[in-house]
């Protein structure tokens, strides 16, 4: 206490018996955070070692002590205490004794209030995972019927939404999500086109290429992979705001003020994907194709118009449609499960991550499943 | 404890910071004597908590230098950088405790970080500082089970788990009710009087400057500086600058004076007769 650590002399220790029997410890140097381990195995070799009447322990030689070494010393004297015999901390200067009045030794033996062990064995988890499960789900269905209701509403009350903000979410979700989408369909589009040509070559069917890979993007790839990135890129990006705002309390800002979160905050994310989405997993459509046309015309000795041409011949309007519906199905369920996500947020900033990465992979997965019941449904469809 | 000579732990040399074309201060210099309570003040906006995070090398000045125990902070040498940390602790406005660890776990961070103590030794040092901070029992619960006083005096806790010589504080009291405040200033004092740790607080909550401050400096907006240094005591008797002079005497100065007296139709008597006279133009 009297210097700086780094300035004191090294710990020592000294043992004087007197011819009682009694002894007395005197302690030199430093007793701090740094090298505590190896001075508590000194000062417990001296609890341990016997002795047959009193022990004092002589601080006056103690240069620097921290409330770590103090809790040492303490300890100590606890030690030679328990073993029945008495024990005293002699000649402490006012700092270190006021050091050694801070320290409750009562209190660290207290129980905790709340213990350790929360885990529960294999069975319960099972149950409370698959409980968890429902109510995540039935959750997730009355969000989603809630902004169906709101969304009906606001054909009657246009005014009810921010319009500025969904600009902004149009911004966000789709022209700046453009770059990679067009990056990911194109590239699509020629690993198709390439893989696919390299089996219809030898069978002499290279136009067939154009008509397998439109309705592959235009029916499938297209929509699914937009959604997946839209979900990756916007998705999280929403659970993570709202559940920030959550977490600042600004959502209960906004119910306060009489403001409605639903409708401040989710409906221009959903309005945004809405209409952004579908135009999104056009234009994948369009750059998948035109990666396809490269791969035709280069490799394939196709020419432009031909492979046009095909195209144009394998797709139908009800492609379109059906696409166009699908896409619609899961800009509703990105935003959607996204805003969801992020209200579901409690407590800090690690909340708010598991929202972000359950707000992904939730998303992912209801497009798979909604997609494989579009993949029945138009197939068993009379046309 | 505090002798009214002791040497400067913290030397503020020049110091101006600005953000972007934003000027927050210029030219500020000040020491802080090892041991003592130091605070800086300010009204809302003056830069006290851009001061502190200055101090603790969070952020780099545009100009000047910050010693820190005889260490540059500004240069931020990466060895020099690692001692000063080991040496200061900060509690921050909300506790900043991490939210996915309970108390316990928290506490136990730096010193796992910084020392190899073995387990049971460590639990054994964090069940001092919790018991140190009135928190004993608490180990396992997680920040989002306490109060918010809770949550400061556990953030205490951590600041002090290496027994820093240096402890910084931001805006300790806010958002704390009169008694849990109270209770952290005099947890402050005991601590400072038993540890000798030095102690620089920002604040602006009067009550618990006059009761735990030894010495202050008052920043300002407008002069983008110090106005003000000494014992918070002698210069509310004292002070002769209108603006100090109604900050220790909770009175609205200059213009703002004039249109609150003006809308309220009355005369805010204490230090109305010396502000009127400086702000007669205003």
């Amino acid at each position: 206490m009297t210097s700086d650590q780094t300035h004191s002399a090294p710990f020592q220790i000294h043992l004087e018996t007197g011819e009682d029997g009694s002894r007395r410890v005197v302690l030199q140097g430093a007793i701090a955070l740094q090298g505590l381990e190896a001075v508590t195995a000194q000062l417990q070799a001296v609890a341990q070692a016997p002795c047959g009447g009193h022990t004092s322990l002589d601080l006056s030689g103690l240069e620097y002590v921290d409330s770590a070494g103090a809790l040492a010393i303490l300890k100590l004297a606890e030690a030679i205490k328990a073993q029945g015999r008495t024990c005293s901390i002699d000649h402490a200067s006012p700092n270190v004794q006021g050091l050694l009045n801070l320290i409750d030794l009562q209190a660290l033996v207290q129980p905790s209030l709340v213990g350790t062990g929360r885990r529960q064995d294999v069975i319960s988890q099972i149950g409370e995972g698959f409980l968890a499960f429902l109510r995540d789900a039935s959750k997730v269905i009355i969000f989603l019927g809630e902004i169906i209701i709101d969304l009906v509403t606001l054909c009657f009350r246009p005014g009810m939404v921010r319009w500025r903000d969904v600009l902004l979410y149009m911004r966000r979700a789709g022209v700046e999500g453009l770059p990679i989408v067009s990056l990911i369909a194109l590239l699509l589009g020629l690993i198709i086109a390439f893989m696919s040509s390299l089996q219809l070559r030898q069978f002499g069917a290279n136009i067939f290429v154009a008509s397998l890979l439109a309705i592959a993007m235009v029916r499938e790839l297209g929509p699914i992979m937009t959604a997946i990135l839209v979900a990756g890129r916007s998705g999280s990006a929403f659970a993570a705001e709202i559940g920030t705002m959550k977490v600042n309390e600004e959502v209960d800002a906004l119910t306060v003020m009489g403001l409605n979160p639903m409708h401040f905050l989710t409906l221009p994310k959903v309005i945004a994907s809405l209409i952004v989405v579908p135009l999104l997993t056009m234009y994948a459509n369009l750059l998948g194709i035109i990666g396809g046309l490269i791969v035709g015309v280069t490799l394939l000795d196709l020419t432009v118009y031909s492979y046009i041409q095909e195209t144009r011949n394998i797709l139908t309007v009800f492609d379109f449609v059906s696409s166009f519906i699908k896409t619609v199905v899961f800009a509703f369920l990105i935003a959607a499960i996204g805003c969801q996500r992020g209200f579901q947020v409690r407590g800090g900033a690690a909340a708010v991550g598991e929202a972000t990465t359950s707000a992904v992979v939730a998303a992912i997965f209801m497009i798979i499943v909604v997609d494989s019941i579009f993949a029945i449904v138009l197939t068993y469809y009379p046309r | 404890m505090k002798l009214p000579e002791a040497e400067p732990i913290i030397i503020v040399e020049h110091l101006r910071a600005e953000f972007g074309d934003n000027l927050i201060f210029r030219d500020v210099s000040f020491q802080v004597r090892r041991g003592e309570i130091f605070v800086i003040l300010g009204g809302s906006g003056c830069g006290k908590t851009t001061l502190l995070k200055h101090l603790v090398g969070l952020y780099r000045p545009t100009a000047g230098r910050v010693l820190v125990n005889g260490v540059d902070v500004v240069a931020q040498d990466p060895v020099e950088m690692e001692q000063v940390r080991r040496g200061t602790g900060m509690l921050f406005q909300a506790g900043a405790l991490f939210g996915s660890m309970t108390l316990a776990e928290n506490i136990a961070l730096p010193l796992q970080q910084y020392t190899n103590l073995p387990g049971p030794l460590i639990d054994l040092i964090v069940r001092m500082k919790l018991s140190l901070v009135n928190l004993n029992g608490f180990e396992n619960h997680l920040p989002e089970e306490i109060s918010g006083g809770m949550k400061k005096r556990a953030g205490l806790a951590r600041a002090m788990a290496l027994d820093p010589a240096i402890l910084f504080f931001d805006e300790p009291s806010a958002g704390l009710d009169p008694v849990s405040a109270v209770e952290l200033d005099l947890l402050i004092k005991w601590l400072n009087a038993a540890l000798g740790t030095t102690m620089v607080i920002v604040t602006h909550e009067l009550q618990s400057i006059y009761l735990i401050a030894d010495r202050i400096i008052m920043l300002d907006k407008d002069a983008k500086g110090i106005i003000a240094e000494g014992d918070p005591r002698v210069l509310r008797d004292t002070a002769t600058d209108p603006k100090v002079a109604s900050f220790f005497n909770r009175q609205p100065v200059g213009a703002e004076y004039q249109r609150l007296a003006q809308k309220l139709q009355i005369r805010l008597t204490t230090v109305a007769a010396p502000l009127e006279g400086s702000t007669g133009g205003g």
